[in-house]
């Protein structure tokens, strides 16, 4: 039998209003997209938009599926997934590499800091026209777009990460007799473990973002490559459809890198 | 035959862009196997500079430390305990044995043996948050002790516990240390502590620091150092060096 409500706990109060405040918040996050995909459909079908240039959800969905059978689909979304785990994996490790080289050497850091911000500052979509000179139209180009667009903030993330460790951890490790080597294996790398994490949140999407860009320039597959080709060809379903599963690459990512997390974290938490 | 510890005329300063900061101005003294010293002086007298030198973490400027006996190993403990989280317990206590690649059999069956002794084997497992104030520097105590030093520096390693697990634990550890046979050196800013638990006191004076006094320390037999505080000879000890502090000189 339910509790009648005037006999409810403070406790059992809170909780159900933390509920109910979830329950609605997720309704209105999907009653949001429903509606404004309503509107977009209904404005076209009313023709108050012109759908060859906005297109609309059902055209969309039916894009979707033709392209999904002749398999044109699959492969361009594998060939856009693969090159950005590629990327994002050189990414995180060569930031990684470089960011102990410049926590070993302090005065190789002093030197290449300046640098690294500029380049970290600079417009990466600038370097993509380069890239396609110099390395040619392949994977190659959209590899290294993909990398050098966050790779130079993952180093110095890291970097001044691995500055923050408390130098009495460090001290500790030298009382024990260790030396760089063990500061770095026992202190330092495990201690920076969520700001590793965290640098790779934000750039799992950079590098989704890059490997785009690359594909603009340099692809003839991938999902940048349809929207650039849909947008010259003005297919706007195959453009608007491949920005949608670029949405939906990016909620798989991050959910990929949430996992990752709780399961480290657990292990590790500081 | 020599001291155990002979800290032979030191001097150190410490040099950065703004200047040179002379920390220890031609210090003296001997430790003798088995003694228990307490370190006091005032706040950034360079008390734990003394520890640095002689664990080699600083290299002295002029003079020098030696030490009798074969492969004297120095035990460090810190402020804090420094327990990794992402470690466990056990893994924690065997964390210097890793690093010098000492896990032999009986270097970590002596790990076992105080984990038992100490009250930590049911936390073998367990990470170092799950453990109380004086568990952690237990557990701490006993990853110092792993290495089988004959030489301990504590480098206040009470001063982040409040005050009553640290009046607890003070003394425990230094039961534990007596226990285990081993030399210690503590440096503290609190006088009690320094009267109660060590087995003589030297007081440091503000930098360049020198000794401005060096006593031994008795008390009768048997008592604890909680006992201890109020006996009329902690008294007599704590006026006595408290006024060596105040007036900078004996």
């Amino acid at each position: 039998m339910a509790k009648h409500k005037d006999t409810w706990s403070n406790q059992e109060r809170y909780i159900r209003k933390q509920k109910k405040d979830r329950r609605m918040i997720n309704f209105w996050r999907v009653a949001g997209v429903i509606f404004l995909l309503g509107i977009w459909e209904l404005a076209g079908r009313m023709g108050w938009l012109d759908t060859f240039i906005f297109s609309g959800p059902v055209k969309i969905v039916q894009c979707f599926c033709r392209m999904l059978r002749s398999q044109d689909l699959l492969r361009h979304t594998w060939i856009t997934l693969k090159e950005t785990l590629i990327s994002f994996l050189l990414m995180i490790g060569i930031g990684t590499a470089f960011a102990m080289l410049l926590w070993r050497f302090e005065r190789l850091a002093k030197i290449c800091e300046p640098y690294f911000v500029v380049l970290n500052s600079l417009p990466k979509s600038a370097l993509a026209p380069l890239l396609l000179v110099w390395l040619g139209a392949n994977m190659r180009t959209i590899i290294v777009s993909g990398i050098s667009i966050g790779v130079f903030g993952v180093i110095l993330n890291l970097h001044t990460g691995f500055l923050k460790v408390d130098p009495e951890q460090i001290k500790l490790i030298e009382t024990l007799g260790g030396g760089r080597k063990d500061v770095l294996s026992k202190v330092v790398l495990p201690s920076t473990l969520p700001i590793l994490i965290s640098v790779m949140k934000v750039n799992i999407g950079l590098s989704l973002v890059g490997v785009v860009i690359g594909e603009f320039f340099a692809a003839s597959e991938g999902l940048g490559y349809l929207i650039i080709y849909g947008s010259q060809v003005f297919k706007l379903d195959m453009v608007v459809m491949s920005i949608a599963l670029l949405c939906i690459l990016t909620i798989l990512f991050y959910q990929a890198i949430q996992l990752l997390e709780k399961s480290i974290l657990n292990r590790f938490t500081l | 035959m020599g001291a155990f510890l002979d800290f032979s005329n030191v001097s150190f300063a410490y040099h950065t862009k703004a200047g040179e900061t002379p920390a220890l101005n031609n210090v003296s003294f001997q430790v003798e196997e088995g003694e228990f010293v307490s370190v006091v002086g005032p706040s950034g007298c360079g008390k734990s500079t003394i520890l640095s030198l002689i664990a080699g973490l600083l290299v002295p400027e002029e003079g020098s430390i030696s030490f009798n006996g074969e492969n004297t190993g120095i035990g460090y403990m810190l402020q804090k305990d420094h327990l990794f989280e992402w470690r466990s317990v056990y893994k924690n206590c065997i964390l210097g044995l890793e690093i010098r690649k000492q896990k032999t059999e009986e270097n970590l069956m002596r790990v076992e043996n105080m984990l038992i002794q100490y009250g930590l084997m049911p936390f073998r497992n367990a990470r170092p948050s799950e453990l109380s104030g004086g568990l952690r520097q237990r557990a701490a105590l006993i990853r110092t002790l792993a290495l089988n030093p004959q030489l301990l520096l504590l480098d206040e390693p009470f001063s982040a516990l409040d005050y009553q697990t640290r009046l607890a634990v003070g003394s425990d550890i230094c039961e534990i240390i007596r226990n285990e046979h081993k030399t210690a050196l503590l440096v503290t800013h609190d006088l009690s502590e320094a009267i109660t638990l060590g087995s003589r006191i030297l007081v440091l004076s503000k930098r360049p620091t020198r000794i401005i006094y060096d006593a031994g320390i008795q008390f009768p037999e048997g008592l604890s150092a909680l006992q201890k505080r109020n006996t009329k000879e902690f008294q007599d000890y704590f006026q006595t060096v408290w006024e060596v502090l105040n007036n900078g000189k004996a």
